[in-house]
């Protein structure tokens, strides 16, 4: 059976899908973390997958996947740190409690 | 080059300002002041081996064909903006600017000297030493700028020097509000002067005073058929760079900063509101005399407005009883001499004698006016009040004070062989030779000159003696009575300088004769001026007061200065503060700041009334954002297909 694109594509869509629903429906906030990286991967392997289809012999996808992935893990070091600091004060990671940033 | 070291006397002075301001704090007072001092001092010796070797010196290129030439000693660009709009900074030595390297630093040195006496153990004393070595460097550049530009910058830096040292006793409101007043007055004339400038170097294509003045009737033809209100665009610009020198020359109308700024400390009044800075004005017209000469009608212009304060000053000299207050009108009415000289003065009428004549007398004026200064800065610091009432028969107590004091009288009442009757005598011919009716003006205001300097020199030597308060008023101490002395006896011997063969407005030898007939009738009118002082004010009498209430009227006008402040505070407060200020400000205020004021109130009402949205609850932006993407994919689709 030959590979198709749509064979990655459907399951990172999949992916891309439950990340979208784990960051509404979930309240504890390590929870929408995973779920926002979940969406992060989805779009990576999209790049990866374009990249290998659609422009085979070139390495733009992948490199652009490289910088997103490290970008992604630096960002989740800050959500985590801000994550403390506010389960410092609030005692809670339930994300409804969080509503301090309104007018 | 062979006069480039003049450089230096421009060099040590602001380098002097840098360290007095910068380190002199760190100093103590006697240090400063004789640091000061020493650099003036050297300054000094230097700007009179440049007169000398320019006026002696053999064979340099400054005599050619009897004509003393103006050298452009050092010429830099500073500023090159196009081809023809270029601003040079340089030292152009010519016989005026020689001279008044000589008067400038000669009374500069005086007054470094005598300070060190008069401003002991006052606060501020290293600032004041600073100020006064800026003030010299500003005055120093001024007279050799080799360019109007550059003489337009170092005129606002002696503005500047002035204000610092006017509001020298900053903590004194008076003094504050006279520096203001000085700066502000000065700055208004100053206004003139740059438009002035402007249309000059719009029509003739340059700053130089050479190119100016080498070929004036070409210069004067560049703007030739240009009129504006009937009159040609040379003579308004004549007469608005006039203005500037009006302004700073304290000439009526623009004469009121000149006798508030005696709130400064007497030295500096001896230095700048007396012999330096208040004589830019007609150094100025001095330089650019040859443009002046061609357009006659500025010259008489010059000449009604030098008369008019001439009397004016005179006047109002004879009725101050602040011994300062009348020697600030007596400058004022000395400068118009010297205004009005020039105003006389034609190359063609007794081969320009009152260019010559108004040069000799700021020579001769700056020295005798710079002593008397001196010496009621004496008698002030010894009876600690500036009222002629407090002073009287002080000759017992300060002999050398008295003597100098009373050479300066003689002097500026033009007594021979004082320093003034020669100048002074010069003024007058070149007067007559233009027209009788300003000689006999002048003749008359010279003799109440003499009429004034001693009265105010009888209320402070003999009158009466007054209760001096807690002690007797004695003799300052040697460094002020050794200017006293130096510039006394200059004020006697400086009339029988050949100043002809130096300054004349061709620039070539000009011998001085005098005419007999004018002397005579001056010298005569000024020992009746002094006669009448004598038989008034020589012993404590009532003759005076009798005298002023029989002229009430006039008395109280010329007490109050004609009220021309008083005009002027009308003016500027009724007619400008009430009629244009006020709408301007409403128009700001309602108009430009209500509109700015609307946008602010309908933002924050607009913000306010959407704040709601905002729930604080994260996970409901991200439903709205994910519905808002799924949305405009949605229409983006449908829009395709």
């Amino acid at each position: 059976m030959e590979i198709t694109m749509y064979m990655y594509l459907i399951p990172s869509l999949i992916m891309f899908c439950c990340g979208v629903y784990g960051f509404i429906t979930r309240k504890n906030m390590i929870a929408i973390l995973i779920s926002l990286e979940l969406m992060l991967n989805a779009v990576d392997i999209n790049f990866v997958v374009f990249n290998r289809f659609l422009f085979p012999g070139q390495m733009e996808g992948m490199i652009f996947t490289l910088f997103a992935i490290a970008i992604a893990a630096a960002e989740t070091a800050l959500a985590i740190a801000i994550i403390i600091n506010i389960f410092r004060v609030v005692k809670n990671l339930d994300i409804r409690d969080i509503t301090k940033m309104k007018f | 080059m062979e006069f480039s070291y003049t450089l230096a006397v421009l060099i040590i002075p602001i380098l002097m300002f840098l360290f007095l301001g910068l380190v002199g704090m760190k100093l103590s007072n006697k240090v400063a002041g004789v640091i000061g001092t020493t650099a003036m001092g050297i300054v000094t010796a230097i700007a009179y081996a440049i007169a000398f070797t320019y006026f002696f010196g053999d064979s340099q290129g400054q005599v050619i064909d009897g004509v003393r030439q103006q050298l452009e000693v050092v010429n830099f660009t500073w500023l090159q903006f196009t081809d023809n709009l270029i601003i040079k900074l340089g030292v152009l030595l010519d016989p005026i600017a020689a001279m008044m390297l000589i008067v400038i630093t000669t009374v500069s040195f005086m007054v470094h000297l005598y300070s060190l006496g008069y401003m002991k153990g006052e606060k501020g004393f290293q600032r004041y030493y600073a100020f006064l070595s800026l003030f010299t460097f500003s005055m120093l550049g001024l007279v050799v700028a080799t360019n109007i530009f550059q003489m337009y910058i170092f005129w606002e830096l002696v503005g500047v020097s002035s204000y610092l040292l006017i509001g020298f006793y900053y903590t004194k409101p008076a003094a504050v509000a006279a520096s203001k007043k000085a700066f502000i007055v000065t700055r208004f004339a100053d206004l003139g002067f740059l438009i002035g400038i402007l249309i000059l170097s719009f029509y003739t294509q340059t700053f130089d005073f050479l190119t100016l003045t080498s070929n004036p009737s070409s210069m004067i033809s560049t703007a030739s058929g240009a009129t504006f209100m009937g009159c040609s665009v040379m003579a308004w610009a004549l007469t608005l760079i006039f203005m500037g020198g009006a302004g700073k020359s304290a000439m009526f109308p623009l004469h009121i900063w000149l006798p508030d700024a005696m709130e400064g400390p007497t030295p500096v009044s001896a230095l700048i509101h007396a012999a330096t800075m208040v004589v830019a004005g007609v150094y100025l017209v001095a330089r650019l005399f040859p443009l002046y000469a061609c357009e006659v009608g500025v010259l008489e212009i010059i000449t009604v407005i030098g008369a008019v304060t001439a009397l004016y000053a005179a006047m109002v000299a004879c009725v101050q009883s602040d011994i300062k207050r009348v020697l600030a009108f007596s400058t004022i009415s000395q400068i118009a001499f010297m205004i009005t000289s020039l105003g006389v003065a034609r190359p063609e009428i007794h081969e320009g004698v009152g260019y010559m004549a108004s040069m000799f007398h700021l020579f001769t004026h700056a020295m005798f006016k710079a002593l008397l200064f001196l010496g009621a800065g004496a008698i002030i610091h010894a009876v600690h009040s500036n009222e002629v009432k407090d002073m009287g028969g002080l000759r017992k107590y300060m002999p050398i004070c008295h003597i100098t004091f009373l050479i300066g009288c003689l002097a500026i009442a033009g007594i021979p062989p004082f320093s003034g009757f020669f100048s002074k005598d010069e003024i007058l011919v070149a007067a007559y030779s233009n027209s009788p009716l300003w000689g006999i003006w002048l003749t008359v205001v010279a003799g109440m000159t003499a009429f004034y300097m001693f009265r105010v020199y009888y209320l402070i030597f003999w009158w009466n003696n007054p209760d001096y308060g807690h002690h007797t008023p004695h003799e300052s101490p040697a460094t002020m009575t050794i200017p006293l002395i130096f510039l006394a006896t200059v004020s006697i011997f400086a009339g029988f300088i050949p100043f002809g063969e130096f300054v004349s407005w061709n620039r070539e030898t000009y011998t001085i004769h005098l005419n007999w007939t004018v002397a005579t009738t001056s010298v005569l009118v000024a020992l009746a001026g002094i006669a009448l002082a004598t038989k008034l004010y020589m012993k404590e009498n009532k003759a005076p007061a009798a005298m002023a209430d029989k002229v009430r009227g006039l008395w109280t006008a010329a007490y109050h200065r004609f009220y021309m402040d008083e005009l002027y505070q009308f003016i500027t407060h009724r007619i400008i503060f009430g009629c244009v200020s006020k709408p301007i400000a409403w128009f700001d205020r309602h108009i430009i700041d209500g509109t700015m004021d609307m946008l602010a109130t309908v933002t924050n009402s607009a913000s306010y009334a959407i704040r709601k949205l905002q729930s604080g609850s994260i996970q409901g932006y991200v439903m709205v954002y994910f519905v808002g993407v799924i949305l405009l994919a949605v229409i983006t689709y449908i829009c395709l297909i």
